[in-house]
């Protein structure tokens, strides 16, 4: 897994479970998961299963596909070490959306994850946002991924990195 | 035209060199074709039918005469020496060479201009009314305003990757001259009973394949909290707006499956949350942009020239070209002038490098080296003293420009279709062309009085077609381009002052079964008849006439009686040919 880190390549310790997709009228089963071992789960699993997952050895983070809205986590947010947010297609920027509630609306400070299509040119968008680690897409190179998080050093409107618009730092 | 300070030009720096990477990474083919795709249409770069297409944003609409000479030497330097202006206030190059886009790029960069969101799905150049600052019936100066969102929507983190291509209208007056209800939004400037500013605020217009007049989400939003009004209704867009079919991604369909109540409640409820956040707009920022608009330094001047009403009163010809042309200033002593494009047999708002060259002579020297680009694809000189307009009359008659049409039937709105557009399903041009020809006769076109007639290719709609009051659609039938005709569509109250029968935005009805290429200007000729020969007065204009008798005598003047039901039951058989 080829992983970035506040800027900086990094080796994961945490590995990703997937629901067991449903076959026919079968309702989703989910990979258990090992007592040993920081693991993200897929939302619903966490629902299910907070308590054992909490009585794990390892930690437990959780991980959010882009039509699962930041409320639906927001209860849990602030004990939980990490958030994952998928990115299923180049394109789709619905988790952007997400990331900034997660850390603006509901003060979550742990490790925000992008998954999914972690392309070059869209980590800048992602990190803008509140994302600060990224599990880039396979053939993803980590040191010129990193450079893209340099380019636009400049911003007009405000985020997660840049809390005040820049008119309001013009001004000052 | 706003000036950038140092910021500003920094921001657009910044982005040359960032494409200049991702073209060179693709061209060492270290980029994916369909990831540059993505990254190259954010940066108004297409893949055309016959070459790449260049879309260079004219940032609602403003130019500088040094900007236009860019442009002009940019079609000399990198493309065919013309340039297409579009519908949306951009200038498109149908020729540019895919590794000579950063240059262009870069020299775009030395006079302030850009290529930033000219396409995909990201917030697009804001479009405003083309007499702002310059109308009688101004509430703010609709620039100012368009500013300040472009800075806010440029590389906008959360809202670079929405659903589908979002588009935003400024309307800074009573009338509307933009469009706003077909716009994915549409402010309108209002004034409440206090006196304070707001914007009427309408969401989920559209035109293309489901043409819907947008409604209005909020009737005043006090102009403090136009940001963050935006974010919280892009964010539920973004979060909302459907994936799964890119016909069905636009905000208007997201309004129209939410039902306008809810989705209201929902923009409302996140907008409750941002309000008064650090978005929020100050005096200052307002004053700061504004003042990076240079001042115009109008003399002061009788309201009316006499040198004026005396060549008025002796040349017909400057008086026709005075009566479609020239506007109102609310600077007493000017005018605001409009340059037609639309002159019979080249194509609708191309423009040659010379032309270019030659309007920004004009600008500079009758207009304080500023013009403006109209959504109807003309050009204006929006600040024209009215001792100055005769001579101006005569050098835009040199060079082509003068056609007294505006506002008229031959000044068509009309797309590249099939003749460069990748999508199209038919020609555009070589119709406008016809119907051009057709009625060439200038007396005629004058009685037959204002009418808009709007052409587009295929559904998506660039030639707004179904806001014409007269809108043609090139259709595809067994691999055939057929031409599908429909009346009454409006885009909104564009008229100052007293007006008889405001019309609001309306789209328009399909007349029936398509018709052949050759046979739409007769089709055109018996609906202009069929007009004339209705209309209460001549101050009764085509789109009133259909808005006060309906279609049917339309129809019928086209089909002939008995077709007219066939046609309107929508059969597929092929069309009849009109008889003679
Ligand atoms: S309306 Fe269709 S044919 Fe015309 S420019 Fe748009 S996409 Fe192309």
């Amino acid at each position: 897994m080829k992983l970035i880190q506040n800027r900086r390549a990094a080796t994961d310790s945490w590995q990703l479970f997937k629901p067991v997709p449903a076959e026919g009228e079968a309702e989703v089963t989910f990979t258990a998961v090992p007592a040993e071992g920081d693991a993200i789960v897929p939302l619903a699993q966490w629902q299910q299963q907070k308590d054992a997952l909490l009585a794990r050895q390892g930690r437990t983070g959780v991980w959010l596909d882009a039509h699962e809205g930041a409320d639906l986590i927001a209860a849990d947010a602030l004990s939980l070490p990490l958030i994952a947010l998928n990115f299923p297609k180049f394109g789709d920027g619905r988790s952007l959306s997400t990331a900034r509630l997660l850390r603006e609306r509901y003060g979550y400070q742990g490790e925000l994850r992008a998954i999914g299509e972690v392309f070059r040119d869209l980590v800048l968008g992602m990190h803008r946002c509140g994302i600060d680690s990224f599990a880039l897409r396979d053939d993803q190179d980590v040191d010129d991924t990193i450079k893209a998080l340099e380019e636009l050093p400049l911003a007009y409107q405000a985020s997660v990195d840049q809390p005040l618009p820049l008119f309001r730092r013009r001004a000052g | 035209m706003y000036i950038y300070d140092e910021i500003d030009q920094r921001v657009v720096d910044q982005r040359v060199a960032q494409f200049r990477g991702q073209t060179e990474r693709f061209l060492a083919g270290k980029l994916g074709e369909d990831e540059f795709r993505q990254l190259r249409l954010r940066n108004g770069l297409y893949v055309q039918r016959y070459a790449p297409m260049l879309r260079v944003a004219i940032p609602y609409g403003i130019l500088s005469s040094k900007q236009l000479r860019m442009l002009a030497h940019i079609a000399r330097k990198y493309d065919r020496d013309y340039g297409h202006f579009s519908t949306r206030q951009n200038i498109q190059y149908n020729w540019p060479k895919l590794e000579e886009v950063p240059d262009i790029l870069a020299d775009l960069a030395t006079v302030q201009m850009h290529a930033i969101q000219t396409s995909g799905n990201c917030v697009r150049n804001i479009t405003a009314d083309h007499f702002g600052g310059v109308a009688q019936d101004e509430i703010v100066d609709s620039f100012v305003w368009c500013e300040i969102i472009r800075q806010w929507s440029t590389f906008h983190p959360e809202f670079n990757w929405l659903p589908r291509k979002f588009k935003i209208a400024v309307n800074g007056a009573t009338s509307d001259r933009v469009a706003t209800h077909v716009h994915d939004i549409g402010l309108h400037a209002v004034k409440n009973e206090q006196g304070e500013i707001g914007f009427r605020v309408v969401i989920g217009g559209g035109l293309g394949r489901t043409p819907i007049i947008g409604p209005v989400v909020r009737e005043f939003l006090p102009w403090q909290h136009l940001l963050t009004y935006l974010e919280a209704a892009l964010r539920v867009y973004n979060r909302n707006g459907r994936r799964d079919n890119p016909y069905k991604a636009r905000i208007k369909i997201l309004v129209k499956e939410t039902g306008l109540e809810t989705f209201r409640a929902k923009v409302e409820a996140e907008w409750a949350l941002l309000k008064d956040g650090p978005n929020t707009l100050t005096d200052a920022e307002v004053q700061r942009v504004e003042a990076r608009f240079p001042k115009v330094a109008y003399l002061s001047l009788p309201a009316a020239d006499a040198g004026l009403k005396r060549q008025l009163e002796s040349d017909t010809a400057f008086r026709n070209w005075h009566q479609r042309n020239v506007q109102a200033h609310k600077v007493p002593g000017y005018a605001a002038v409009t340059l037609s494009l639309k002159k019979t047999g080249v194509p609708t708002g191309d423009a040659t490098s010379a032309q270019m060259d030659a309007v920004a002579d004009l600008a500079d020297q009758y207009s304080f080296g500023e013009l403006r680009v109209s959504h109807e694809q003309n050009l204006i000189l929006a600040d024209v003293r009215q001792s100055e307009l005769f001579a101006l009359w005569e050098k835009a008659k040199a060079i082509g420009f003068a056609t007294p049409n505006i506002g008229l039937l031959t000044n068509i709105i009309c797309c590249p279709g099939g003749d460069f557009c990748a999508l199209a399903n038919a020609k555009s041009i070589p119709v406008a062309a016809a119907i051009q020809e057709r009625f060439d006769d200038l007396d005629y076109l004058h009685d037959i009085g204002e009418l808009d007639l709007n052409i587009s290719g295929c559904i998506n709609a660039c030639g707004h077609h179904h806001v014409g009051h007269i809108g043609i659609l090139g259709v595809d039938k067994n691999s055939e381009e057929w031409y599908q005709i429909e009346i009454g569509g409006n885009q909104g109250e564009t008229r100052q002052g007293q007006i008889r029968n405001p019309l609001g935005a309306a789209i328009g009805k399909v007349l029936g079964r398509a018709f052949a290429r050759a046979d739409v200007p007769d089709v055109i000729e018996r609906l202009i008849e069929c007009y004339l020969a209705r209309r209460d007065s001549d101050a009764e204009r085509f789109i009133d006439v259909v808005h006060r008798i309906g279609i049917e005598p339309f129809k019928e003047s086209v089909y002939g009686a008995q077709s007219a039901k066939a046609a309107a039951s929508g059969s597929t058989a092929p069309a009849l040919s009109v008889p003679a």
